[in-house]
């Protein structure tokens, strides 16, 4: 295959290192543009397009293939995700004990869907389709803590603080 | 290369070994529809029009996809294989805006035809409309995403003919969307080579040439085999 | 490098560590019981052992998943010497607690609040997968070794061909753990017999049927065991690349898996010149980013080569044109877990267990509305009544039971009347649901069978890929025919369309996700009927739909 000559980074920004080290541990190869998404995203937060037009350039890979995968896979954002995420997951066992109640009231009051962010950037709100703790249903992940059983009040008063101060935490 | 004998609806049939039993099946004059399927580009079994029953198989098989096997059974049309070929097309009339008496392609659309081949007239599911956008930003052509079944033959044409790579699928499930470089304005794309293979193989009014009228855009596809053959290197 | 003997020393120095001690104290560090506080149980429960001087006797062990998982965190006290071995699980174990069950352990006395490790939801189960969940640290690889982890594999390497491993796997009668149930071993022959000038073993750990959560655990609670069975597959079938493929969601599952692979490397267990021979396997975690349909073995690969995770048509099949091309044998983590066992017993030993056609146990996550939610692995054919109400403890609060889901998006609702219907592949296909990976949901009398389906259907919505056709638009369209019917604004026309729909979906999608989405609406449909018809006239019986507001609201 012919070298591709791998593309400076697009800025100085020094989290670009853990990106390149973990594209050069895959030898700059096309297949490694999903474990590059995730390089990228645990680095910055989310895909933006200079971003991608980076892993696409270093790697070899169309633009449309880069877009492409980054719109397939859910995991994945191409928009800057608010302050504090709260998960909600609506897995079988969270269906059936009280998830959706959660779900609504949560977005109810603080005017946010699920998959958006609110407009003052606290607070991303999504949800999961099962995050495999259906002992604890209905369950939330508040920042990467994975609380459950919750009642939408319990939630609703542990998200209160992201609303409060700006270094806020849902605890 | 070896041959095989295949039962086609009853009639006997000599094959390739190797080849795809829609070859073998256009060889021998018998037809099945097909949407997503184009001679010179790869085949995918997308749009399941070509769904074959084959003796022993659990399952129907797309014709595009499978390779043929000796003493292969193959069903092409039956009452059941009919109802699906017009349910699936109903489904994708369903899904998006395919209104023929204001498009371009009316009169040359592949859609089209093949529902009145089917006898598909009315659909019966909800309508999803979904608000979808024309981007006309490319100066000689344009796209309307109403108009559009995700059939790839444009993400097909541009990545394996013309090596470009401009178009791709991006979303997924009903939020699937054709998209060049990163969903950008086509006319802003810089892998574009304004080929316009991607308008010609086009099945519906999606992709068209610029400054045509209702029923004015016809599509034109003979080129796509020959230039398959030329980008293989075989004579 | 390590060699059979090498790897019996360090076995044996594993053991004589842990005989030392006189009481144990394993606490759950499952993601389950993690989250719910098991670090600082640990933390407290260590504090307070070093407090009193009793660290030369008794061990604080962080462990995998100890089952019960609705009463996390879970502690179990484990008395090594004195009168007998005892043990005793304290359930929802707080930190302020830790003197008092120390105190108590020390006074050789069982803890205040406890559950008898003799109940059915222990007593009932047959651990081969799970035997060392619960028991080692996974973190450890000396735990593992202490209780026969890498034996198999060295065994294998050492002792037998390539072509006795098949046998033995063949004779075993292993059928594939993620639902489709295909012969473990004639899968593995196929690959064996395909030729390609490289060739890969994959792990699929991408479980994401809703409600099922047994790989997560295994992978959590005893990684070692998984990685020992895909070294010896890639034994079996002649590779030297595999891939752990696992969702993003189990952070924790990534982490030990990806230390485990480590210390495996470090010790020679993987790698060039492995166990002191010229076999060589080298193992890579792949993380997903969130499709479900990437569980399809076929999207999965194109996951792995970093593409859109969309199916193409079989044939071709995996196991002659795979990753890159090449021949690529895939199971998943449960599948993989069987494999070290059935090499050191032997195929009929694993023959023995389980039924006629279904060989083995299956490790199931019971979950919804029973009593002892977690993890349980009976043989193949418990009948489903003794898994819900004596391994289960029955349904809560008095309430009914009315359905048990199991497969998932895949799978059906089986009702009362097939209670005594014993678990294996093909009872539950002929109940028109499937064994699918392992989820086990129940539902009670409050549970509206049109709302179940139509939660199913969203998720397979969802999570089309919108490759084909039928599972793109026919989701979609079979939704909102749910939706009108949970609205109670629904027509018989719109029944009779429901299910013409769901066969046209079922018979002409592409992949596993379209063909078996309609699964979920016509096992209700078979079995509760009656339930649509009074969607129909305005009213949900259970009181969960729309369709109930509005009847109510009319009268």
């Amino acid at each position: 295959m012919p070298h591709v000559p791998t593309p400076p980074a697009p800025s100085a920004d020094k989290r670009w290192k853990l990106v390149t080290t973990s594209l050069r541990r895959q030898g700059n190869a096309p297949h490694a543009l999903i474990e590059g998404m995730h390089a990228v995203q645990q680095a910055f937060g989310h895909l933006e397009p200079a971003s991608l037009r980076y892993l696409a350039a270093a790697l070899g890979v169309p633009l449309s293939k880069a877009y492409g995968v980054a719109t397939f896979y859910h995991h994945f954002v191409l928009e800057p995700p608010g302050a504090h995420t709260c998960v909600v997951c609506l897995g079988t066992a969270c269906h059936l004990k009280g998830g959706p109640a959660i779900l609504s009231a949560v977005e109810r009051a603080h005017r946010v869907k699920a998959g958006q962010t609110t407009a003052g950037g606290e607070l991303s709100l999504l949800v999961a389709r099962c995050i495999g703790v259906c002992s604890l249903a209905p369950a939330v992940v508040l920042d990467g803590d994975i609380q459950g059983p919750c009642t939408p009040a319990q939630v609703l008063e542990r998200l209160a603080p992201c609303f409060e101060e700006p270094e806020g935490s849902p605890r | 290369m070896s041959v095989c004998t295949l039962f086609v609806d009853g009639r006997e049939v000599s094959a390739g070994a190797g080849e795809t039993l829609l070859e073998v099946l256009r060889e021998n004059g018998i037809d099945v529809p097909t949407l997503c399927n184009l001679e010179g580009l790869s085949a995918v079994g997308a749009c399941r029009m070509c769904l074959v029953a084959v003796k022993g198989q659990g399952r129907l098989m797309p014709a595009c996809t499978t390779r043929v096997w000796d003493h292969m059974e193959v069903t092409t049309h039956d009452e059941r294989l009919d109802r699906y070929r017009r349910g699936v097309l109903e489904l994708l009339f369903a899904e998006r805006n395919h209104v023929c008496s204001v498009c371009v392609a009316s009169g040359h659309c592949e859609l089209q035809s093949l529902a009145a081949q089917l006898g598909m007239d009315h659909v019966r599911f909800d309508y999803l409309h979904p608000p979808l956008a024309v981007d006309a930003s490319h100066p000689r052509f344009a796209i309307d995403h109403n108009r559009c079944i995700l059939c790839t033959r444009c993400v097909r044409v541009c990545d394996e003919i013309e090596g470009a790579h401009t178009w791709d699928v991006a979303g997924r499930g009903v939020k699937a969307w054709v998209v060049t470089d990163l969903a950008e304005p086509w006319g802003e794309s810089s892998t574009c080579t304004s080929c316009g293979k991607c308008v010609q193989v086009c099945p519906t009014g999606s992709l068209f040439v610029k400054g045509h009228a209702v029923g004015e855009m016809e599509k034109r596809t003979a080129f796509l085999p020959y230039l398959a053959r030329r980008r293989k290197g075989t004579p | 490098m390590t060699t059979p003997d090498e790897l019996g020393d360090l076995a044996e120095r594993a053991r004589e560590a842990d005989a030392v001690y006189c009481e144990r104290l394993r606490v759950c560090t499952a993601a389950s019981c993690l989250s719910s506080g098991g670090a600082a149980v640990e933390a407290a429960l260590a504090a307070e052992i070093a407090a009193r001087g009793l660290g030369e006797r008794c061990q604080v062990k962080p462990v995998g998943c100890l089952g019960l998982c609705s009463q996390g965190p879970i502690v179990a006290v484990e008395t090594l010497a004195g009168e007998g071995r005892a043990e005793h699980l304290v359930p929802r174990m707080q930190p302020d607690e830790a003197a008092a069950v120390v105190e108590r352990m020390a006074a050789e006395l069982p803890p205040e609040r406890s559950i008898a490790a003799d109940i059915p939801f222990f007593s009932r189960q047959q651990r081969i997968v799970t035997a060392n969940c619960g028991r080692i640290d996974p973190n450890r690889i000396e735990d593992a070794l202490a209780v026969g982890g890498y034996e198999a594999l060295l065994h294998a390497l050492h002792e037998m061909t390539p072509a006795e491993v098949l046998d033995e796997v063949h004779r075993s009668g292993l059928r594939g753990r993620g639902g489709a149930g295909y012969p473990t071993g004639l899968k593995w022959r196929t690959v064996a017999k395909a030729a390609g000038a490289q060739k890969y073993v994959i792990c699929n750990a991408d479980e994401g049927d809703p409600g099922a959560y047994m790989d997560r655990s295994v992978l959590e609670s005893d990684p070692h065991r998984v990685i020992e069975g895909m070294a010896i597959g890639a034994y079996a079938v002649g590779a030297s690349e595999g891939y752990v493929y696992v969702r993003a969601e189990y952070q924790l599952a990534i982490e030990r898996l990806k230390a485990a692979i480590r210390q495996a490397d470090r010790l020679g267990l993987l790698g060039s010149a492995m166990g002191g021979t010229s076999f060589r396997f080298h193992v890579e975690v792949r993380i997903g980013a969130g499709a479900y349909v990437c569980g399809e073995e076929t999207a999965l690969l194109a996951s792995i080569e970093g593409g859109r995770g969309t199916p193409r048509p079989r044939p071709p099949y995996p196991a002659e044109t795979g990753l890159f091309g090449m021949p690529t044998l895939i199971n998943n983590v449960e599948t993989w877990a069987n494999v070290p066992p059935i090499v050191r017993r032997g195929g009929e030993w694993f023959a023995s267990i389980g039924t006629e056609r279904s060989k083995g146990t299956k490790v199931f996550a019971l979950a919804g509305k029973v009593v002892n939610n977690g993890l349980v692995e009976v043989p193949m054919g418990t009948p489903l009544r003794e898994m819900i109400f004596e391994l289960g403890g029955g349904i809560p609060d008095g309430a009914a039971f009315k359905a048990v889901q199991t497969g998932g998006p895949s799978g059906g609702c089986i009702p009362a009347e097939h209670l005594d219907a014993p678990v294996d592949y093909e009872t539950l296909t002929q109940l028109g649901s499937i064994m699918g990976s392992g989820g086990m949901i129940v539902m009670d009398e409050h549970d509206c069978m049109v709302d179940v389906a139509k939660f199913f259907m969203g998720f397979c919505r969802d999570e089309s890929c919108g490759k084909c056709v039928p599972c793109r638009v026919g989701t979609v369209e079979l939704h909102h025919l749910l939706e009108a019917l949970a609205r109670g604004s629904a027509s018989e026309r719109d029944l009779a369309l429901l299910e013409e729909l769901c066969d046209l979906v079922r018979h002409t999608s592409l992949c596993g996700l379209g063909q078996s989405a309609p699964n979920p609406v016509l096992s209700t449909l078979r079995y509760f009927r009656d339930e649509y018809r009074a969607h129909l006239a305005g009213r949900c019986p259970a009181g969960v739909c729309a369709a109930s507001a509005r009847s109510e609201a009319a009268q």
